[in-house]
């Protein structure tokens, strides 16, 4: 491991804002590297214990559960789970996607989005990592905007195979950063 | 007592205009400008309901005041009529709270006035 | 000027207030919502992003709608709202002396519910009296409210749930966020709320402060500086941030004058606020029939504000009498587990002891 990586792994959410790769494998709503193989599956990136629980009362198929005390993080039953991406706009947090590694032509993610312009289907866009850097090329394959998301867009792009536990966010492609 | 140089803050809006047209949550902008209001003699388009300061930040007033001793710059601040720095004279009347009076057509708004002497 | 002699007064119209009308008027009182501005809502009105907690807290709704159906329900429910309406003194925690188009009048409820809120904190700086420097609310209210961008280049200073929240609602509003600014080793406000914002590419900057902001009309620049533990500038530390306009999100502090006014006994509680009115479980001041919910009795979050104005409306329903002491203790019970669940995780923690302490020194001192 080099020094980056081992920094990488001790300075995590409370320092910067973003999850620690360390803190990520202990979220007990991210699956395996297995499971994710299989098919699309929840990763719910809930990290802290804070006093919430829709993503439990609106899973379908009663795969998340927070329990009676609700600072509980979720936990994900893998195996329930069908990944059919309901939480994610459920979540206030915005803290759940659903990644599907099992294709051939590339990871899927599905990640929540309420910036505008949407992106269409068919775009090219940046594909943006946990700390807001661009780190891949991304296409737009599907953005759902049914009503009982509420105003929460559902935009599920297709990444480079391998990216999908890595890619959260979009920008258009060649659009400048924050960073002053 | 207009300090030289104010018209300086009269920057024109940005490009993409200071108005939110387009939001992803609060959608679409639906109020047409409903009536004027002059400030500082320039007419300035006002939506209905929203209060002097919304219609001149819009148009890219960002100064409402200016101190009486060094003619200090101020505007927006607080945005809920607690902090007084956002005081501009309306038909004459001094000392009004432009963050959360409401406009209405004709208004005559001065920037540039401290609060008015006993003489 | 108000239709009927009123049972409970509800000053303020925001989550804590509105929700303790309704309340009371759930059980047959006469109410009156007072507030001085002039739409309802308070802080519900600035927030749209969805909130947390569980279904009773209208958890994964947004704050804007929960706004709007408490507002609904307090017209359903024919409660008197009088709007631009200041409150502008308390005698004897009996009259209550009101601003009405123009008018004084005096009212005399049977009793009162204090819901004033919070105000924002400040911060001063060399260049902090420029146009352009504003509190997070009023960068809120403009944005959200009035649909003005303030600005086209921001700084946020201030890293706790407020200013996380404000930043990533002015990225949506089409300004950008240059950084934000954080005197603290760590990240004030919760990890996801963090996240939301990383993920847009916006720096958070602990260990730093604002030195100064320049400018001739508005803001220009921004100049920051890395501090020590001890909260000591270091030197060669300095870098400049191009931005027009530099956002607050410092803190709030109980608006709590009226309390003071009415004969109200307080507190020092540095976790919640400052100086704060104490209350008994039921919410009720030390000030007999006069209660207090939300903000005003330590700051926390709307979903605590909504649940203490539950409990404030509930007692002071059955101090007139209007549910019987079995029922009213019932609810007391479910009121109380409510708002424990959302002061509880270690972020809770904190709230938890600060409103323990507040409600032992309530019972101390004979009130």
């Amino acid at each position: 491991m080099n020094e980056a990586e081992s920094k990488a792994k001790t300075v995590g959410l409370r320092q910067t804002g973003t999850l620690s790769c360390g803190e990520l494998a202990e979220c007990p709503g991210v699956p395996s590297n297995e499971r994710l193989r299989r098919g699309p599956v929840a990763v719910i990136e809930c990290y802290e214990e804070i006093p919430c629980n829709p993503c439990e009362s609106n899973c379908p198929r009663g795969a998340i559960c927070v329990g009676d005390a609700i600072t509980n993080r979720p936990c994900l039953d893998a195996g329930a789970c069908i990944g059919c991406a309901i939480c994610i706009a459920r979540c206030p947090g915005l803290a759940i996607f659903v990644v599907d590694r099992s294709q051939e032509d590339g990871d899927y993610v599905s990640l929540p989005y309420e910036l505008l312009p949407l992106p269409k289907v068919g775009d090219e866009m940046s594909g943006i990592d946990r700390s807001g850097e661009p780190i891949c090329v991304v296409e737009v394959v599907t953005v759902n905007t049914r009503s009982a998301n509420d105003r929460t867009a559902v935009v599920t792009v297709r990444v480079p195979k391998s990216r999908g536990m890595d890619v959260r966010f979009l920008r258009p492609e060649g659009e400048a950063g924050n960073a002053f | 007592m207009c300090a030289e140089g104010s018209s300086s803050s009269r920057e024109i809006g940005n490009a993409r205009g200071s108005r939110i047209q387009q939001h992803p949550i609060l959608g679409r902008d639906e109020r047409t400008p409903c009536c004027t209001i002059w400030v500082d003699g320039q007419p300035i388009p006002a939506c209905q309901g929203e209060p002097i300061l919304a219609a001149m930040l819009a148009a890219g007033v960002v100064v409402t005041r200016r101190t009486e001793k060094h003619a200090s710059p101020r505007g927006l601040f607080c945005g809920i009529g607690l902090c007084t720095d956002c005081m501009v004279t309306v038909n004459g009347v001094p000392n009004q709270r432009s963050c959360i009076i409401q406009v209405q057509d004709g208004m005559r708004i001065e920037t540039c006035e401290e609060e008015a002497d006993d003489a | 000027m108000m239709r009927s002699a009123t049972d409970v007064l509800v000053v303020g119209a925001g989550p804590a207030g509105l929700a303790a009308a309704i309340e009371s008027a759930k059980h047959g009182a006469s109410v009156a919502i007072l507030d001085e501005n002039s739409s309802p809502g308070g802080q519900l009105l600035k927030q749209t992003h969805k909130f947390f907690g569980s279904e009773r807290h209208y958890a994964g709704t947004r704050g804007i709608d929960i706004g709007a159906r408490l507002i609904a329900e307090v017209a359903d429910r024919g409660i008197e709202m009088l709007l631009e309406t200041p409150v502008v003194g308390i005698f004897d925690g009996q009259v209550v002396m009101v601003v009405n188009q123009e008018k004084l009048l005096g009212v005399r409820p049977k009793r009162t519910i204090l819901a004033t809120g919070a105000g924002e904190n400040t911060l001063a700086f060399p260049g902090w009296t420029l146009p352009g420097v504003v509190t997070a609310g009023a960068a809120q209210t403009f944005v959200n409210v009035h649909r003005v961008r303030i600005g086209e280049r921001v700084v946020v200073v201030g890293s706790g749930n407020v200013g996380l929240i404000v930043a990533y609602q002015l990225c949506q509003a089409g300004m950008d966020v240059a950084a934000i600014v954080e005197a603290m080793p760590n990240v004030g406000g919760w990890g996801v709320h963090a996240a939301k914002v990383r993920r847009l590419g916006v720096p958070i900057l602990p260990r730093h402060t604002i030195v100064e902001a320049h400018g001739e009309n508005r803001v220009s620049e921004v100049v920051i500086q890395q501090v020590d533990e001890e909260y000591r500038p270091l030197t060669g530390t300095r870098s400049t941030i191009e931005a027009d306009t530099i956002c607050l999100a410092v803190g709030m502090s109980p608006r709590s004058r009226l309390a003071d006014l009415a004969g109200c006994r307080f507190t020092m509680s540095p976790e919640l606020g400052g100086r704060v009115p104490v209350h008994s479980p039921g919410m009720e001041s030390s000030v007999p029939k006069c209660y207090l919910a939300g903000d005003v009795s330590g700051v926390e979050e709307a979903s605590t504000a909504i649940e203490e104005g539950k409990l404030a409306g509930l007692s002071a329903a059955a101090s007139l009498g209007l549910l019987d002491p079995g029922s009213y203790q019932k609810e007391l019970v479910v009121c109380s587990e409510a708002l424990a669940e959302l002061r509880s995780g270690p972020f809770g923690e904190t709230r938890k002891t600060a409103k323990d302490r507040i409600m032992r020194e309530y019972e101390r001192s004979g009130k």
